[in-house]
């Protein structure tokens, strides 16, 4: 931040603790040095992090190395698998929605595995040209269509509710509090990979490459902090809106939804 | 920050061969700093040593990912900040809070009277364990990627680039999270620094 030789703004202060007001440090250092007003902020500053520095930080006691090695120890095997990163990746939270996705998966291929006794229909995509689609190749695909239009339902809401987040009132530290659609975000990004892998290996490019879009995007407000300031919510929609995201999501939404009814009703006459 | 001494890369070359010896040093060599960074994110020991431990077998199992040309401290310092990352998700943020939100509400009892030194200076303020804690609280208040990022700038002296490639955030984000980590730092601990200075300058401590 730039120094203009009024009073020092906080983020200033705070800058110049840390030695990034490199270009401006010795007029900084003038001011501080005249001005009694920015010179006690200064240094109740300095009194905070002083006294957060003096924090003790436990002693883990002299055995401590030996501790963590002999705990380590008999989990190590040749290095090069985590599977660490996959117990941790297969948490109860995770599993749900991993669960009802292979669950899908499982009555997709059920259903192909079916229409394979009777007929060899060529590889369905996700979003598949109603012409060339079979019958029992349609129960697959309207399964997969009603998960992955439900899938993109609940993204769009996710990238609508960031996109309209009010920003506050244009003050620096202004938070919104985006908790609920970063739970939801959580949520969706392992359907969201499974989907994408799904398109992929169906050769559905449009599908896959939507999805791989949506991923980060997904990944950042996940992990965003529950309660963002004004710039880091800025930031989300900025990164939603320069990809064209959510205009990506409803055609694609739409799209889906519209393959979902003739496939519904190709069903229905058959059963009938 | 962990430095990387020149051995490391030798050592972490003869673990990749199957030399656990060699991992049993490398080990030995920076549990001690991980630990520091994990019990200043997480502000628990038995936590952060579990902390310690992960990352170690993180590293371990990644080890044919390391690039012998990188720095191994730093390496596996951020591994270390993404475990502790991910312990501090798993657990619940609203403790802290209405912990703090309890201490603000009882009349604070004056930290200070107990300190026995002359010496008004932070360090020995903190002989009162009642301004530890208060200090701990505060800290705890904090998101996991406040925390994190004040973590890195204020005690590694990572520069927002560092902090941002880590937490995954652009470098506006990343200075707005340390600034706001500092402001509710002294939004909960700036009256006691106010309350110390006047004591000192009353010379009562």
């Amino acid at each position: 931040m730039k120094y203009t030789g009024e009073h020092l703004s906080e983020e200033q202060l705070l800058d110049h603790r840390y030695g990034d007001t490199a270009n401006d440090a010795t007029a900084i250092e003038k001011h501080l040095h005249d001005c009694e007003k920015c010179s006690a902020s200064f240094e109740a500053l300095q009194g905070v992090l002083a006294m957060v520095e003096a924090m003790p930080v436990a002693d883990p006691g002299p055995h401590f190395e030996a501790r963590v090695w002999n705990k380590i120890a008999p989990k190590l095997a040749k290095p090069g698998f985590d599977w660490s990163a996959l117990t941790a990746w297969m948490s109860p939270k995770r599993l749900i929605p991993i669960g009802a996705g292979v669950a899908l998966l499982a009555v997709a291929f059920w259903a192909g595995r079916i229409s394979r006794t009777t007929q060899n229909p060529p590889a369905t995509p996700l979003v598949a040209d109603n012409t060339s689609a079979n019958a029992p190749g349609q129960v697959r695909e309207r399964i997969l269509l009603v998960a992955v239009g439900d899938h993109l339902d609940r993204a769009q809401s996710v990238l609508l509710e960031i996109s309209n987040a009010e920003t506050g009132s244009g003050k620096h530290d202004s938070e919104v509090d985006i908790s609920q659609q970063q739970e939801r975000a959580q949520e969706i990004l392992v359907s969201n990979r499974l989907y994408r892998q799904t398109a992929e290996h169906s050769g559905d490019n449009a599908v896959a490459s939507v999805l791989d879009e949506l991923e980060p995007v997904l990944l950042q407000i996940a992990h965003s902090p529950s309660k963002v300031s004004s710039s880091e919510l800025e930031e989300l929609q900025r990164g939603i809106e320069s990809r064209g995201l959510l205009l990506k999501v409803r055609v694609l939404d739409s799209t889906v939804r519209n393959k979902e009814k003739p496939a519904a009703q190709h069903s229905a006459t058959r059963g009938s | 920050m962990i430095r990387m001494d020149g051995a490391d890369a030798a050592l972490v070359a003869q673990a990749l061969g199957g030399d656990q010896d060699a991992f049993r040093v490398l080990v030995e060599r920076h549990s001690r700093t991980l630990f520091r960074l994990a019990y200043r994110m997480i502000g628990n020991e038995q936590d952060a040593e579990e902390v310690v431990q992960e990352a170690m077998l993180r590293a371990y199992r990644r080890l044919d990912k390391f690039e012998a040309r990188a720095n191994f401290g730093t390496w596996l310092y951020r591994i270390g900040v993404n475990c502790s990352l991910d312990l501090m998700r798993k657990r619940k943020p609203e403790k802290a809070r209405r912990q703090l939100a309890k201490d603000d509400d009882k009349e604070m009892q004056d930290p200070l009277e107990t300190a026995v030194s002359n010496d008004p200076g932070p360090d020995r303020l903190m002989l009162s364990g009642e301004l530890g804690e208060q200090v701990r609280v505060a800290m705890m208040s904090l998101s996991s990627v406040e925390r994190t990022a004040f973590v890195m700038r204020h005690f590694e002296g990572n520069s927002i680039e560092e902090i941002g490639q880590t937490l995954g955030l652009g470098a506006g984000a990343t200075k707005n999270s340390v600034f706001r980590a500092v402001q509710k730092l002294r939004q909960h601990l700036g009256p006691l620094v106010g309350h110390a200075q006047a004591k000192s300058a009353n010379g009562e401590i």
